[in-house]
């Protein structure tokens, strides 16, 4: 731009927060994946599974979109992240809605009792 | 190099989402690991399409995220009913006449909804064995 190596400082601030923005989007992805593999249950596990799905696709797209700059393709990372949003939650209630439904045994028990045991034990 | 980092943690989740789908006691935790590894592939094909310095990839990405969510949907329909077409929406209809649906939560208390959905047994999805 100015002739000489030194980057442009405006530069160098978008490439730090892409970089925090594209790591901390795979370190949840891991995470996540973790959670899959190791929760007890369904239901838990579909926390993880979300939870990568949305904050995890949103900082990866958005590290992207800092790449990208202000061009056509930002504009398609933003609608895929919009696409995004709006269909994995629906697929992952549609998920959790199936299994209830057909009576997938939860691993974590509610308190059965809860009322008895507020009055009997207070 | 940050584009590797990001794929290098994508990769990692895939894997540990197959091992999921491989492992899974039901079917139900084999389609959350099956719908995770899809939202993954898009991440992970809009990433490598700007490490190799063509960001056109972005619509097979796009493709890719509309064809998890039909499949997903088209999957959870045939475990939920048994088959794709014929007289899906009558068999709904019918259950939801003769009362087989899920009764109305009342509350009745923090976790007195949720007991009383527990108890709830579905009368002709609940026998035999979990697929």
């Amino acid at each position: 731009m100015n002739g000489g190596g030194d980057i442009p400082l405006l530069t160098m601030i978008v490439d730090g927060i892409s970089w925090f923005a594209l790591v901390s989007g795979a370190l949840l992805c891991v995470i996540g994946g973790i959670g899959l593999l190791r929760l007890p249950d369904l239901y838990s596990r579909s926390h993880a599974a979300s939870l990568t799905d949305t904050l995890g696709a949103l900082l990866i797209f958005g590290g992207l979109t800092l790449q990208a700059g202000p061009t056509l393709i930002a504009a398609k990372l933003v609608m895929l992240v919009v696409l995004l949003l709006i269909t994995t939650p629906l697929a992952a209630h549609a998920l959790m809605r199936a299994a209830f439904a057909r009576g997938l045994p939860m691993q974590i028990e509610p308190p059965a009792d809860d009322d008895a045991s507020q009055e009997t034990g207070t | 190099m940050m584009f590797g980092a990001a794929m290098a943690g994508i990769l990692i989740t895939m894997l540990l989402a197959l091992v999921r789908a491989a492992l899974g006691p039901s079917v139900y935790d084999r389609l959350l690991a099956a719908n995770m590894f899809g939202t993954k592939t898009m991440m992970l094909i809009a990433v490598s399409g700007f490490w190799q310095g063509r960001p056109e990839w972005l619509d097979l990405a796009l493709v890719y995220a509309l064809v998890n969510f039909a499949s997903m949907v088209a999957v959870l329909k045939y475990v939920r009913f048994g088959s794709l077409g014929d007289g899906v929406a009558d068999t709904e209809a019918a259950a939801a006449t003769a009362g087989d649906l899920p009764p109305p939560l009342e509350s009745t208390g923090s976790w007195g909804a949720v007991t009383q959905i527990k108890n709830w047994k579905p009368p002709h999805y609940g026998e035999g064995p979990m697929p």
